[in-house]
């Protein structure tokens, strides 16, 4: 159970204080309710510029980072297709020159020309090192654009293509700050050595006077439903062949979020897992093979990867996880086998809840969800998932109508 | 509305004094070591034995790893899917891993399913059968990986360094080609982990909130071992004589990995303690010269780090970056410049005191939680040192002066030690 307190300020910022004294730190995280879903698809890959651009210097602050360091401080931050989040730790002591750090660049930014220039070529690089300079690194920029036609889940944080970051312009930087960055649309969590009043007396301070900005309605094209099974072929330059599915799955907060994040455990999330055992170890048609989910806001997807043994086809690869996925739709899962993915599930919670940056990032998470005690509950739904929930939704998931098929072929 | 302009006043990091936590240390009846850190709210531990038996030790290429990486697929009770599945059912993470001098075996779980898991840990250590069929899964699937891996720049980069700075047949240079997967066979594993595991030398590392009883538990599932001690063998340096490589390894590749790096001593040499100032000052962290200069100020990469690695004999000091292909001999001459400019100029008391605070912080802010002290006990540890290396680093980083930085400047970071690779 994580203790917390929690008030807003008149301009709608909303604050939540985690105080854990068994530490000498104490960590600020402020979450921002924008991600890559909400970028013009003319001009993707900009919340996560942006995010660079939040470091090139504040309204009254032209370095972020030197004072910070000075204080003794550490920051990071990134991107998500659903959110932006911005966190630092340093020792309680200093814990104003957080405030005064995060609540500058929340008032405004510098807007400073360099700062783009140098980031849109940094962004550049990280694209090339993680996404083009990579075996396979185009894999998910294909299937998301496969599995998602309307909903903006069909491009990667990172933007679809280079172009669209090294076109981005000055003032369009300043629109989506004004947009975005607002405190209605944003929440602070400060965690670790500190009180409530303290954290009161220190927001009233340096965020109160913010201007509150216009709320941001999202109204994102949802993504209708799939009505026949896409496949898709690519060919690369690549050692060995690979084979990608992916379903449409629940949104975050829907109770069927859970049962499929507990389906995905049960095929592919170790080595006592379904496909590992079946598909590496006893049939040895794959060389890895992998089941998971995007763990997205909207309607996500679960995914099945794996790389295939050299000399075993495509076709004999897929009819042998259709087989698998055959099993999940028409035989109950055993007790035991239910029972080791919710063990799984909480022991992971449980390591996850040991760090306080961990801690106050997953409040800030929540909190943008919907309500931040969201996060004492989750044991609780991942507990009341039953066997029948996991049979039945592998039936709706598993449809080949809601399938997006990509064989990735090794270049000959 | 407060006055931004001006920074809160603040408590200078160098003020603060990082406490190590002590660890406790105590042996079981046979005589093995065990290293404890009981602290930490949450009902969680983890348990960590470290053997004698890395790749220091094999006469053949991959033995150790391969060794090492099948002490889960099967014991004379049960199969490799068994065993997981016992360790997953618990909603514990029994990983190994395999290093130069050393090997592991590491539990992280609930405290209350310890009791349940001990045993077969146990198993592992007594009783691994190393099966022919797991053997030759292991061989196929590792060929592949290596296969894709070596389409990564980074990763070849990474591997050639190492032969230049410590040669081919150097534990810490030795790589892994497809055909040593070929002659591996499962007789001379087992022999490996009959001499290395089943009567070879071991560490226990246990942290977080323990057991009561942990030591009759550890003395009841590992009390009984034969150990005996085990001496390492004595490997000889051949560096390279050659010191600037260009790699084509990819005829499309868009970026170039870059490693500029020199031999360096061990921690116990005295200045091993008071460059890591001097690292940090150059690109040890985001504010260092290295990342100001080539990614906050030219763009020509999403990274650059500079490091001493972290070896038991022999260290070296690396520099790592991926470039942009069209920049990467500017990046290497922005790198030149930058060590001229530490040999030349002498440091400036903002700047320094910067790069003390940072240090000082970020040691804090490592200590957090009983996992990373117990971390920082095994590094030291399995160095030969103790706790008084730790306080004499914060010291070294209070103190040093801008002309001592110089002079550590001076006599490492010269242009001409430095092996030079471009990997596109």
């Amino acid at each position: 159970m994580i203790q917390f307190d929690r008030f807003t300020l008149s301009n709608g910022l909303r604050v939540i204080v985690h105080q854990d004294t068994s530490t000498p730190m104490a960590v600020m995280n402020v979450m921002y309710d924008v991600g890559a879903r909400d970028e013009d698809p003319d001009r993707t890959g900009f919340a996560h510029l942006f995010e660079h651009l939040m470091f090139g210097g504040s309204v009254n602050i032209p370095d972020y980072d030197e004072p910070l360091q000075m204080a003794g401080g550490e920051n990071n931050a990134y991107t998500t297709n659903d959110l932006t989040n911005y966190y630092i730790t340093l020792p309680s002591e200093n814990l104003e020159t957080a405030f005064w750090l995060e609540s500058d660049r929340m008032l405004s930014l510098a807007f400073d020309e360099k700062s783009l220039e140098v980031q849109r070529k940094v962004v550049c690089e990280e694209f090339k090192e993680h996404y083009l300079n990579k075996p396979y690194g185009d894999v998910w920029h294909t299937l998301r654009s496969v599995a998602y036609k309307e909903h903006p889940y069909r491009w990667m944080t990172i933007g679809e293509k280079l172009a669209h970051i090294e076109d981005a312009k000055l003032e369009d930087v300043k629109a989506f700050f004004f947009k975005h960055y607002r405190p209605q649309n944003a929440v602070l969590v400060v965690a670790g050595n500190v009180t409530t009043e303290q954290v009161k007396t220190l927001t009233e301070k340096w965020f109160g006077d913010i201007p509150a900005g216009d709320k941001y309605e999202r109204h994102l094209p949802q993504e209708p439903e799939q009505t026949e099974a896409r496949k898709k072929e690519m060919h690369a330059a690549v050692p060995v062949d690979a084979f990608y599915k992916c379903w449409h799955m629940a949104s975050r907060l829907d109770k069927r979020y859970y049962i499929a994040d507990l389906l995905t455990d049960i095929l592919g999330g170790g080595a006592s897992s379904r496909l590992y055992q079946s598909l590496v170890k006893e049939q040895r048609l794959f060389s890895n093979i992998e089941c998971f989910h995007f763990g997205s806001t909207d309607a996500g997807l679960a995914c099945i990867s794996g790389k295939l043994v050299k000399g075993v086809t495509m076709e004999q690869a897929e009819k042998a996880v259709e087989a698998e996925l055959e099993k999940m739709k028409t035989a109950t899962v055993s007790d035991t086998e239910l029972q080791k993915v919710k063990n799984k599930t909480e022991s992971m919670i449980a390591f996850e809840d040991m760090s306080v940056m961990s801690r106050a990032g997953s409040l800030a998470y929540y909190e943008i969800l919907g309500d931040a005690a969201l996060m004492n509950q989750e044991l609780d739904r991942y507990a009341a998932v039953t066997a029948a929930d996991i049979l039945q939704e592998s039936r709706i998931l598993f449809r080949p109508e809601n399938s997006s098929t990509l064989y990735y072929y090794a270049k000959q | 509305m407060p006055d931004r302009s001006i920074a809160p006043v603040i408590v200078d990091a160098v003020d603060f004094n990082p406490k190590l936590q002590p660890c406790e240390k105590w042996t079981l009846k046979n005589g093995v070591e065990v290293y404890s850190v009981n602290a930490g709210a949450e009902e969680l531990m983890s348990l960590e034995l470290v053997f004698y038996a890395g790749n220091w030790f094999e006469e053949k290429n991959l033995v150790a790893a391969t060794t090492n990486f099948l002490l889960k697929n099967g014991t004379r009770q049960r199969n490799a899917f068994q065993i997981n599945e016992h360790f997953e059912y618990y909603g514990a993470h029994l990983s190994r891993a395999c290093y130069n001098e050393t090997s592991t075996l590491s539990l992280h779980t609930l405290t209350k399913h310890v009791r349940e898991l001990l045993p077969v840990v146990r198993e592992l250590v007594t009783d691994a059968q190393m099966p022919e069929e797991e053997l030759s899964i292991y061989q196929q699937n590792m060929k592949q990986r290596l296969k894709v891996n070596l389409r990564k720049a980074d990763f070849v980069a990474g591997r050639l360094i190492d032969v230049y700075l410590f040669g081919e047949e150097h534990p810490y240079g030795r790589y892994t080609r497809d055909e040593d997967f070929d002659t591996l066979n499962r007789e001379e594993l087992l022999q490996f982990y009959r001499r290395y595991y089943q009567q070879g030398r071991f560490i226990i590392f246990a942290a977080g909130k323990l057991p009561s009883d942990l030591e009759a538990l550890l003395n009841e599932y590992f009390g009984d071992l034969p150990t005996q001690p085990v001496t390492l063998p004595t490997h000889a340096l051949q560096p390279a004589t050659e010191k600037k490589y260009r790699i084509s390894n990819d005829p499309d590749g868009v970026q170039g990995s870059i490693r500029i790096a020199r031999e360096f001593p061990n921690r116990h040499h005295p200045d091993f303690i008071r460059v890591q100032t001097l690292n940090s000052l150059f690109g040890g962290f985001f504010g260092s010269r290295l990342m100001s200069n080539i990614r906050e100020d030219k763009g020509y990469t999403y990274g650059i780090h500079s490091y001493l690695l972290n070896h038991i004999h022999d260290s070296a000091w690396m520099i790592s970056t991926e470039a942009g292909k069209e920049v990467c001999e500017a990046t290497i001459a922005e790198v030149y410049k930058e060590m001229k400019e530490l040999r030349e100029v002498a440091v400036d008391d903002e700047e320094l005191s910067l790069v003390k605070n940072f240090m000082i912080g970020s040691i804090l802010g490592d200590l957090d939680g009983p996992f990373q002290i117990i971390g920082r006990w095994k590094n030291l540890i399995l160095n030969g040192l103790d706790d008084q290396y730790f306080y004499k680093s914060i010291e070294t980083i209070k103190s040093i002066t801008p002309q001592e930085l110089q002079e550590l400047a001076n006599r490492y970071l010269v242009e001409k030690d430095f092996y030079e690779l471009v990997v596109v």
